[in-house]
């Protein structure tokens, strides 16, 4: 993308480390991004005071990866961030690993100690580099300044192609002073870097036939359509062949959730529709998915009767969990396009072909839906956690960014928010990093300055990340804090509840912070509700007051997850409702 | 049961590093494992023995292959293909047993390198049960002491290298604007 922001430098200028530095991140298109100061990059720090690119101070490193990822989910650009050697670097690394593990495109950008101090235990040193080997998709130790921008382009290409993911760059701090002459890298060269995009026509056109051939299809689509932008595409195959569609965790919004082919997100957590649809089914089209153990449940009991078309742009993501019949390596959007001109082609031939047999799997699909529909909860003397959501759902009503954080609340705003747009809905599924709702959100709003933005937190989550409070207050962003307080560690106390005899082992909450104390020190509104008709007024407050908000929720304290597939069972023996205590006597 | 892997590597920093961290990562059990320098000194040739279930034979070969720093990976397993390996042994002689070591040696195809008045030092090259028979054949005269090298192989088919082609600065947006090019028509 050409910036506006500094006309590129031309060749031959002598510059600094530092200097490269942020001209090669112009030349990527980076507006801004999100880091923390110290040691070995004050040389950096130094040349950014004097740069028009946008440097978002975090009150913790941890902070800085995870709002470079709400960036970065909210668009589908790479992400920045940036941290000092050592104890800096060594913040990020959970941002990484998160991100490693649902496909963010991420550059991280860390100091390192002067290149001779480099394994004589310097201050602050650490391998970052063998450290972060297995936390990124690929990481660079810069080693002399004319390698640096090769190496900062190949780390933008690497996180924004093929599997998106984290990409580190270390440099250390005499790297960051070296002056040399800049030459403009004007190709990238990874040899073993083969991107598999197109999809093989053949197995495009056999996948094709499967499903005009099968009686019960479901697709199954996750994280993948969003990243390669294939959700228009996904949305036409659906339509062309009326096909039930489950989105998982990572897929919400990939195809609208007010879509008619929409049945909800499957497994753990799922509806009763969609995995008694995922175990009934004959044929699964995966579409940029990777049969996660919290999707599958028990391997041998998930979709037995089916045979499976895999489209994954990862070669290692097919048959590594589920062996796929037809297997299709390319990006879900190039093959969905071949995908969708084959399947026109072939309808008049086949399309009817199973009419009366499609026609009843709707029926048993739609009777499902209806038998158990994934719906809010109320109660006339406390706020439900469902309810919450249901009245953050009504605002939103398919629009709104919502990001949350792991535990109860999580699911229940999986379940009963709606998005109707892919990047709506941004959490942390593979990692499940608490801690990452709040600066997610800042992230969010930095890349979509006008979009209301809810962040939704579990009480323990959230106290994770109140320092950034500051970053918020800082920059005036308009986020809506949404705290689900339940008094616990809501997603653990049910497992002890369910699974360890209620035997409630640290997970209660004690001296939360008073939230029009907390938010007013950092000089903006909060306020606590816990009576059921104050709800809406205070959602509605939160929304209309310009700036940030942050809304503590009191309510139910030990409402649980339902459905619920408990760890390693099968998806159609789904934990429907919370077991009715039995009466003595009776 | 054992895979053998043949992998063409980039010498870049960290490589082997990489190689190593993801089959430990993956749960794939090495048996054995060597880097040398190609003639293209730019790259390193790796021999990995892993010892894994049949069915995860396809994912191993597709993990290594993710690895940005590696231009190729082979599963040699099934493959025509040559394996050798070579062991260095120590072995304590009494006077009365050297000739018949050396007699043994022989027959291996095994070479002395060093004699001493304790015993022979001994270089065996062979596939590995070879050296294994060896190597038992060797204690039966007295205490021995062993280093192997682990396993080397050569593909017996010239496979053709599959690389990527440099891209210009910039081209992945490019070629998202390309698609969606391509698409909207
Ligand atoms: C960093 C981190 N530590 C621990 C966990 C384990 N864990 C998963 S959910 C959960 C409880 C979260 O509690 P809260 O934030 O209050 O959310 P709730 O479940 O109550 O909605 C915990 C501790 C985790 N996911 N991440
Ligand atoms: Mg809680």
């Amino acid at each position: 993308m050409a910036s506006t922001m500094q006309p590129p430098t031309g060749a031959g200028t002598l510059m600094s480390g530092s200097q490269i530095l942020l001209e090669c991140l112009v030349r990527e298109g980076v507006e801004l991004f999100f880091g923390y100061p110290g040691g070995v990059t004050l040389p950096f720090y130094d040349a950014m005071y004097s740069h028009p690119i946008k440097h978002v101070l975090v009150r913790h490193e941890q902070n800085a990866a995870f709002a470079a990822q709400g960036y970065a989910r909210a668009t589908g650009r790479v992400g920045v961030c940036c941290a000092t050697s050592g104890p800096g670097a060594m913040n990020l690394v959970t941002g990484l690993v998160d991100a490693m593990m649902d496909s963010i495109p991420v550059v991280a950008i860390t100091g390192q100690v002067t290149s001779k101090l480099i394994g004589t235990d310097a201050f602050q040193e650490a391998d970052t580099f063998g450290i972060t080997r297995p936390a990124t998709k690929h990481n660079f130790m810069v080693k002399h300044v004319s390698e640096l921008p090769r190496i900062v382009h190949e780390a933008f290409y690497l996180a924004s192609t093929g599997r998106p993911g984290p990409v580190l760059v270390d440099i250390p701090k005499d790297v960051f002073q070296a002056s040399t002459h800049y030459q403009p890298v004007d190709a990238i060269h990874l040899p073993g870097y083969k991107l598999y995009t197109e999809g093989h026509t053949g197995q495009i056109r056999r996948a094709a036939q499967m499903i005009w051939e099968a009686e019960r299809p479901m697709v199954y689509a996750g994280g993948g359509i969003i990243h390669s932008g294939a959700h228009q595409e996904l949305r036409e195959l659906v339509e062309l062949a009326d096909l039930p569609t489950v989105n998982t965790l990572m897929g919400l919004g990939a195809l609208p959730g007010n879509h008619r082919n929409f049945i909800s997100m499957p497994g753990m957590h799922g509806s009763y529709a969609a995995n008694m649809g995922m175990y009934n089914t004959d044929l699964i089209i995966a579409l940029g998915v990777r049969f996660d153990d919290r999707v599958t449940g028990r391997l041998n009991a998930f979709a037995p009767h089916a045979k499976v078309i895999h489209v994954d742009i990862d070669p290692s993501e097919i048959s590594k969990i589920r062996n796929a019949e037809l297997p299709i390596v390319g990006d879900a959007k190039k093959v969905l396009v071949k995908l969708n001109k084959v399947m026109k082609e072939l309808e008049g031939e086949m399309g009817s072909l199973k009419a009366a047999a499609r026609a009843e799997w709707w029926n048993t699909i739609r009777g499902w839906m209806e038998q158990h529909p994934l719906e809010p909860q109320y109660s006339l003397d406390e706020i439900k956690p469902q309810h919450l959501m249901a009245e953050i759902n009504r605002i939103s009503n398919g629009e709104a960014i919502v990001t949350t954080d792991v535990g109860q609340h999580q699911m229940w705003a999986a379940q009963l928010i709606r998005y109707d747009h892919p990047r709506l809905w941004i959490n942390s599924g593979g990692l499940g990093s608490m801690g990452f709702g709040l600066p997610s959100a800042i992230g969010a709003q930095f890349a979509c300055p006008d979009k209301l933005v809810f962040s939704i937190c579990g009480d323990g989550g959230f106290q994770m990340s109140i320092p950034e409070f500051a970053t918020i207050a800082n920059h005036n962003l308009p986020v809506k804090i949404i705290v689900m307080n339940n008094g616990y560690l809501g997603m653990v106390r049910q497992w002890q509840e369910l699974f360890y005899n209620n035997r409630l082992s640290q997970v209660t909450l004690d001296h939360f912070p008073d939230a029009a104390m907390l938010a007013g020190a950092y000089g903006f509104p909060g306020k606590t509700i816990e009576k059921v008709e104050d709800l809406r007024p205070a959602l509605e407050e939160a929304v209309n007051t310009p700036g940030p908000y942050f809304l503590n929720v009191k309510v139910t304290p030990f409402e649980n997850v339902y459905p619920m597939v408990p760890a390693g069972g099968a998806i159609n023996e789904m934990v429907l409702d919370q077991p009715q205590p039995v009466e003595v006597g009776s | 049961m054992l895979q053998t892997i043949s992998l063409l590597v980039e010498n870049k920093p960290g490589a082997l590093m990489r190689v190593v961290g993801v089959l430990a990562a993956r749960n794939f059990n090495v048996e054995s494992l060597t880097v040398a320098r190609t003639l293209d000194d730019s790259l390193s040739r790796m021999t990995i023995v892993v010892d894994v279930e049949p069915k995860v034979r396809a994912q191993v070969v597709k993990q290594l292959n993710k690895l940005v720093n590696v231009l190729q990976a082979t599963d040699l397993t099934e493959e025509k293909s040559v394996a050798r390996e070579m062991v260095l042994l120590r072995v304590r002689a009494e006077m009365a047993n050297r000739t018949a070591i050396l007699k043994e040696a022989e027959i291996f195809q095994a070479r002395v390198v060093d004699s001493s008045i304790e015993g022979f030092a001994i270089e065996c090259t062979g596939d590995p049960e070879k050296l294994d028979e060896f190597m038992d054949l060797m204690r039966s005269y007295g205490e021995i002491e062993v280093t192997r090298s682990g396993l080397v192989a050569v593909s017996l088919e010239p496979k053709k290298l599959r690389l990527a082609s440099p891209i210009p600065v910039g081209a992945a947006e490019e070629e998202q604007e390309e698609l969606e090019r391509v698409v909207s028509k």
